[in-house]
């Protein structure tokens, strides 16, 4: 059973890819780009979508069954569902208001998040007593829904930001469209390296001494450019560290950040130097038959409809399941305190949008805050803070 | 302060910008393109007085700006207290002084100083989030009344001014032909809008009530602080933890001895490769080690009978039996016990033979209670054994005396005096874990360890709190608020029928793709023609000009 829902995902993966080169015949295609007109491709793209989301959710069911628990209960399993709600957050939003643009903006992001999430440990894992419970479904897939309808004002901003920032000459807009430009390519870097490296079956040992002064072992599945504390290789054969870093700094973590950033900048800086144009440079002309005002309004619509869902999953459902399981409802761990982070932030959103000047432009840069909002809470809140949610 | 008359004869209150009845524009100097609808143009207070203090003071409040500035200071105070762990969290062995500067070093120290460690319960951070609750009202009451009352009394007639100014207008010339209305209405009507007409002039409007949305959830908000507020009243909060050995029955702490709990068995359980139900975790046990599957505590609780007379046994009446687990706490009576925590294998009691150290001859032997040692235990004929002192977690101190460190007994120390025929004065021997002595001098007879008995001991919270339906309330009023503001708007389309024209308006809160497609539903089998969204053709036409300069 495991093996079939591996197997879904895969074909989702595939599909997803499909539909996204499909999207972007749409938009080629002049009878496009006008509002509420699907021409052929764009039907296709959005069959091919609707295909590749069943599949997703033949995963969701399979791996369900296998584990005998919703697969919502680690990194992989909670990043790859966020991925797929992502995708139905988009057919969501692609029927209120038929645009191909986005499809091709936000099915990209939804395989990048789906490759991304493959990279942590696959395995089935059992749960532990404090997930035992129904909540973890409820609590888990409504914050999940909530967050990617959320992210789709992300994914409308960038296609906002696209067309309207003028490349014409360098300016701070010009310099953080093409950060995060640089993210997102830094994103397929890290699944470059690490799933290279794990074809090759890369693994180095070490010994080396914690922050309490106790011995211990840890595995790198990437060449350490930065060692553990007072580390030593055990493998003769394998790349010596550069640097040792001191015992409060998680090496292999940072180790992985170091790949990632750099192999990031290898494939931008590539891009940049064959093209000589702005990664945002270069996919303007996609995007140049798209209506702005409908994308603002796009991006609006989806906070509308995602913040009450977030609400819902990631604080009432969550305070209620945590008055159940750890007692109280409220504890200030970190990841409770983002995801309130998370509220404030969008309720300061709507907040704005009903002063003038902040609807178009800032309300999209704002959208884009709050995604690398949700992206922080769900990468560096786990792995780096790790509190009571550390096993998600 | 003087009302306002408009023209059409509606008197509206001071500082009215828009009347409530027609909508021509009673306040602004300057000639925009485009209306300002935000709260109907209506008399707020915070807009129309600003002259004494409380004004002043209202008016920071009611502001929107300080309160999304107030949103934003509270978010990063927020991610802040997210940087190092808080003090709730740090482990309680050492102080958070020590901890925070050898964990974290110089970093550590300034965020200890800074009283960062306990951020969420500093007297700003509640100030903060105080003055947002404040917020929270005051913009509420002043923006809903003037807002309720210019819809409850709008006209169905515009001023051409107010119609010329909204974001959606077009004009259709009749040139002699006449166009039904009535299609229109019935269309409209079909979309569920509520219709009203004066001298052949309409006013379509729908979902009013999400115009309410906001000021419910911020109700609803409201009450959830003032439950978070009540926590500190006494009697309201009860947080205790129990901690109760197998087969122990203790009084259930916060409860004023009105319940009494016995730990009949408590069970870990963890995943198991071998058992078939588990076999699909294998790969992760192999790679994690050792999974918990259930910590589980079967208890019974009783309730005290009768009022506890000092010095009397107390009464007990079974309640109930009960199977704890994570996730499913045992409530009763408004209290609620939660498995926390647990410890395997405490020492439950110590079996010692009292033998001759030269012949190794027993003559009996001791079971010590180490949670309730006697005095004196009498072994065969003419031997018997007195326990001077107990240490159930012994250590030597600085001076090298022994003491207990706790009363849990992780390292009993027990200092014995045994009297036998030949010794009937008693031979002093000192007892601990792989150590003996003799402090009066060399003994005859000894203490011979004779095996331990263990058992587990459970940890329980206990929990009443009686705010929590409160913050339930808060926080259903609050998603009922927040779903009617978000899945409806109110829409609004006025039709003016003059002479030798037809003007149609339309106005949302939100969505104004939503309004623009009932527009076009609406007319759609009539020659009215389609109106424009005014944003947008100033938009492109500004992009003209651009593009011909």
């Amino acid at each position: 059973m495991a093996e079939i829902s591996g197997n879904f995902l895969y074909a989702a993966f595939i599909l997803y890819l499909i539909a996204t080169f499909l999207f972007g015949g749409s938009i080629k295609d002049k009878r496009g780009a006008e509002e509420k007109k699907q021409n052929k491709w764009a039907k296709f793209a959005i069959s091919v979508t609707i295909l590749g989301f069943a599949a997703q959710i033949g995963y969701f069911i399979t791996r369900w069954i296998a584990a005998g628990h919703a697969p919502v209960s680690n990194l992989f399993e909670f990043t790859t569902f966020f991925g797929m709600m992502l995708v139905g957050a988009f057919i969501l939003i692609y029927f209120l208001y038929i645009t191909p643009a986005l499809g091709l903006f936000a099915l990209p992001i939804a395989l990048l998040i789906i490759a991304y999430a493959s990279m942590f440990p696959r395995e089935i894992s059992p749960l532990i007593p404090a997930l035992q419970s129904d909540w973890l479904h409820i609590h888990v897939t409504t914050a999940a829904a909530g967050q990617s309808i959320l992210a789709i004002s992300f994914v409308a901003a960038i296609i906002y930001l696209v067309k309207s920032v003028e490349q014409t000459q360098a300016s701070k807009r010009t310099f953080w469209l093409e950060v995060i430009m640089f993210t997102l390519v830094c994103t397929i870097g890290f699944v470059i390296i690490t799933s290279s490296f794990a074809a090759m079956d890369y693994k180095a040992n070490f010994d080396w001494v914690d922050k309490k002064g106790v011995a211990d072992k840890q595995e790198f599945n990437l060449p350490a450019l930065v060692g553990p504390h007072e580390g030593k290789l055990i493998e003769p054969d394998r790349f010596e560290p550069l640097v040792s870093m001191p015992a409060l700094i998680n090496a292999k973590k940072l180790n992985t950040v170091i790949w990632s950033t750099g192999a990031g900048l290898v494939l931008y800086g590539l891009i940049r130097l064959i093209t000589r144009r702005r990664v945002a440079a270069l996919i303007k002309p996609i995007v140049k038959n798209v209506n702005l005002s409908l994308l603002d309004e796009i991006s609006y619509r989806s906070v509308l409809i995602g913040f009450p869902i977030f609400t819902l999953g990631a604080l009432v459902f969550a305070m209620i399941w945590a008055q159940v399981a750890w007692t109280r409802f409220w504890g200030w761990d970190p990841k409770e305190v983002w995801a309130l982070i998370t509220w404030l932030f969008y309720a300061a959103f709507l907040h704005l949008r009903m002063s003038k000047g902040w609807q178009g432009e800032k309300s999209a840069w704002l959208a884009v805050i709050g995604f690398a909002i949700m992206i922080f809470n769900l990468i560096f809140v786990n792995l780096v803070i790790a509190g009571l949610h550390s096993y998600a | 302060m003087k009302e306002v008359k408009c023209d059409c004869g509606h008197v509206n209150p001071f500082g009215t910008k828009i009347c409530g009845k027609c909508g021509m524009d009673l306040g602004s100097e300057q000639e925009n393109k485009l209306i300002d609808m935000r709260y109907e143009g209506s008399a707020r207070r915070s807009q129309t007085y600003r002259k004494t203090v409380i004004d002043k003071i209202w008016n920071f409040f009611s502001s929107v700006k300080v309160g999304v500035t107030l949103i934003v200071i509270a978010l990063v105070a927020s991610a802040i207290g997210t940087i190092l762990p808080q003090e709730m969290y740090i482990p309680s062995t050492v102080t958070p002084a020590e901890h925070y500067e050898s964990e974290y070093g110089w970093f550590g120290k300034v965020y200890y100083e800074l009283g960062f460690h306990n951020l969420y319960s500093s007297w700003w951070y509640l100030l903060i989030i105080g003055m947002l609750g404040i917020s929270l009202l005051v913009a509420s009451i002043d923006r809903f009344f003037p807002l309720y009352r210019s819809l409850k009394k709008q006209g169905v007639i515009r001023h051409d001014g107010f119609m010329k100014r909204q974001r959606i207008y077009g004009v259709t010339k009749l040139d002699e032909q006449d166009i039904d209305l009535d299609k229109v209405k019935t269309e409209l009507k079909r979309q569920r809008y509520h219709i009203r007409e004066e001298k052949g002039h309409i006013l379509a409007e729908k979902n009013r009530f999400s115009r309410w949305g906001p000021y419910v959830n911020h109700i609803g908000l409201i009450i959830f602080l003032i439950g978070a507020l009540l926590r500190s009243v006494p009697g309201m909060y009860i947080d205790k933890v129990v901690w109760l050995r197998e087969g122990e029955r203790k009084e259930i702490p916060g409860t004023n001895g009105e319940y009494y709990l016995k730990n009949n068995e408590f069970t870990l359980e963890v995943y198991d490769k071998g058992n078939k139900e588990d076999q699909q975790y294998t790969a992760a046990i192999d790679k994690t080690g050792t999974i918990a599957k259930t910590y589980q505590s079967d208890v019974t609780l009783y309730e005290r009978k009768g009022e506890a007379i000092p010095g009397e046994k107390v009464g007990l009446e079974k309640v109930k039996d009960y199977k704890i687990k994570v996730n499913e706490p045992l409530k009763h009576d408004h209290y609620a016990l939660y498995q926390v925590d647990y410890k395997l294998d405490e020492l439950s009691t110590m079996s010692f033979n009292l033998i001759n150290k030269k012949t190794n001859e027993k003559f009996g032997g001791v079971k010590i209670d180490l949670n309730d040692p006697k005095k004196n235990y009498q072994l065969n004929k003419g031997y018997s054994v007195d326990l001077i002192s107990y240490f159930p977690d012994f250590e030597f101190d600085e001076k090298g005396e022994p003491r207990t460190i706790s009363k849990i007994p992780n390292n009993p120390a027990f200092i014995f005096k045994m009297h036998t025929p030949d010794k009937p004065e008693g031979e002093v021997s000192f007892v601990a874990i792989k150590e003996t002595a003799e402090p009066l001098g060399e003994n005859t007879y000894k203490m011979a360890f004779n095996g331990v008995e263990t058992q587990d001991v459970t940890a329980l919270t206990v929990r009443k709190d009686l705010t929590l339906w409160i913050l339930f309330t808060g926080g259903i009023i609050f998603m009922v608020g927040v779903v009617q503001g978000s899945y409806w708007n109110h829409r609004r389309i006025w039709i003016k029928r003059k002479q030798d024209e037809i003007v149609m308006a339309g106005h949302t809160n939100k969505n104004w793709h939503g309004i623009k497609r009932d527009i076009k539903k609406a007319i759609e089998s009539t020659s009215l023609s389609e109106p424009k969204d005014q944003l947008e053709e100033e938009k492109s036409s500004t992009k003209g000009e651009a593009l011909n300069g």
